[in-house]
């Protein structure tokens, strides 16, 4: 089941160094558009086994965090405020397969992960915010039933 | 040809998902932060609508940098439609237009078909499915699975976790009925 408290970090720091975090995430919003990981064609041409170019970007860069999480663990890499990285275990339980094979539906619907939505708003197709709307009521409702979901 | 030319080309996978990957030691080192997405819909929700639901009773702003994060998807998906835009339009499969003729879609030029996600579409049956439920089952699908495709297949895969690799297996599987049986019909509406 999904943690209830999911705190990586215990340090508490001015708001102005959550900007970082938006700069991080512009760089990001770039690659993910020009490479057109946004692209509702992009996903139909992967589930229909069209073209690999979605599978190269989710597989290299799984590679490359893999060898970075490597590096960082053998290293004992410290965070620039001194602190020991924390790895969450993410434990298993029977939504991850509800629950992942709804998320996959939607996927392929709107050709949209969560991050690529707000990309897509991002590079004009305003109509999209309502896509993002109903993934936060779908958040929502999921919240709501929780305890009531088989896990 | 000059940078600015070749950036406003699409970029290959070589270039982008390794770019992705880095996304997951940068945010490590920058603050000890697991690289997540689907996440910010749960702190949204935290942070406007509690309603004295326990899954969004914690401290939200302690998660804001994750907030920050996407507002900054949002700022990039501006700053590449403004200044890094592709003159020429999208090539796709033609296998796929011709499959998407089929169901009246034929303007193929943005990175989206506009004659799927427009206003005008929102209150038709087809526009319906599409932008509401489609948006409903992946916030719904992503907290009830734990994560998205960053979360765990990503994060999850980078940190050599079996459940997230359950869980990409599961959205991949999705995604296949998607799109090759049931949106054929929704397509058709």
């Amino acid at each position: 089941m999904d943690a209830m408290c999911i705190n990586g970090s215990q340090l508490e720091h001015k708001w102005q160094h959550k900007l970082k975090y938006l700069l991080v995430g512009i760089v990001f919003g770039i690659v993910f558009v020009k490479g057109e990981i946004i692209s509702w064609y992009r996903i139909q041409e992967m589930f229909r086994l069209q073209s690999f170019h979605i599978y190269g970007v989710i597989g290299s860069a799984v590679v490359v965090g893999a060898i970075s999480v490597w590096l960082i663990k053998k290293l004992k890499l410290k965070t620039i405020y001194s602190e020991e990285n924390q790895f969450h275990e993410k434990p298993f339980n029977k939504g991850i397969i509800y629950g992942g094979l709804l998320f996959g539906l939607g996927w392929a619907i709107t050709g949209a992960c969560p991050g690529p939505l707000y990309a897509q708003i991002g590079i004009g197709y305003s109509v999209i915010i309502i896509t993002l709307l109903s993934a936060i009521s779908g958040t929502w409702v999921y919240g709501y039933f929780r305890e009531k979901l088989p896990h | 040809m000059n940078l600015i030319e070749t950036l406003k080309q699409p970029w290959p996978w070589y270039v982008v998902g390794p770019l992705i990957g880095l996304t997951v030691p940068l945010l490590l080192i920058i603050g000890n932060k697991s690289f997540g997405i689907s996440s910010s819909l749960r702190h949204i929700c935290a942070a406007c609508f509690p309603s004295k639901i326990p899954f969004f009773q914690y401290e939200w702003k302690k998660e804001a940098w994750n907030l920050f994060f996407v507002f900054g998807i949002l700022l990039g998906g501006i700053i590449a439609a403004s200044f890094l835009a592709n003159p020429q339009p999208i090539l796709i499969e033609p296998k796929l237009a011709t499959e998407l003729s089929s169901y009246g879609i034929t303007e193929i030029n943005g990175l989206m078909p506009e004659q799927l996600f427009s206003w005008n579409q929102v209150f038709t049956l087809r526009g319906f499915f599409v932008l509401v439920i489609g948006g409903f089952m992946i916030g719904f699908g992503t907290r009830y699975a734990g994560g998205c495709t960053s979360g765990h297949s990503i994060m999850g895969l980078s940190t050599l976790q079996w459940p997230s690799l359950v869980a990409t297996i599961c959205f991949m599987a999705g995604g296949f009925l998607m799109a090759n049986f049931i949106l054929p019909l929704i397509l058709s509406l």
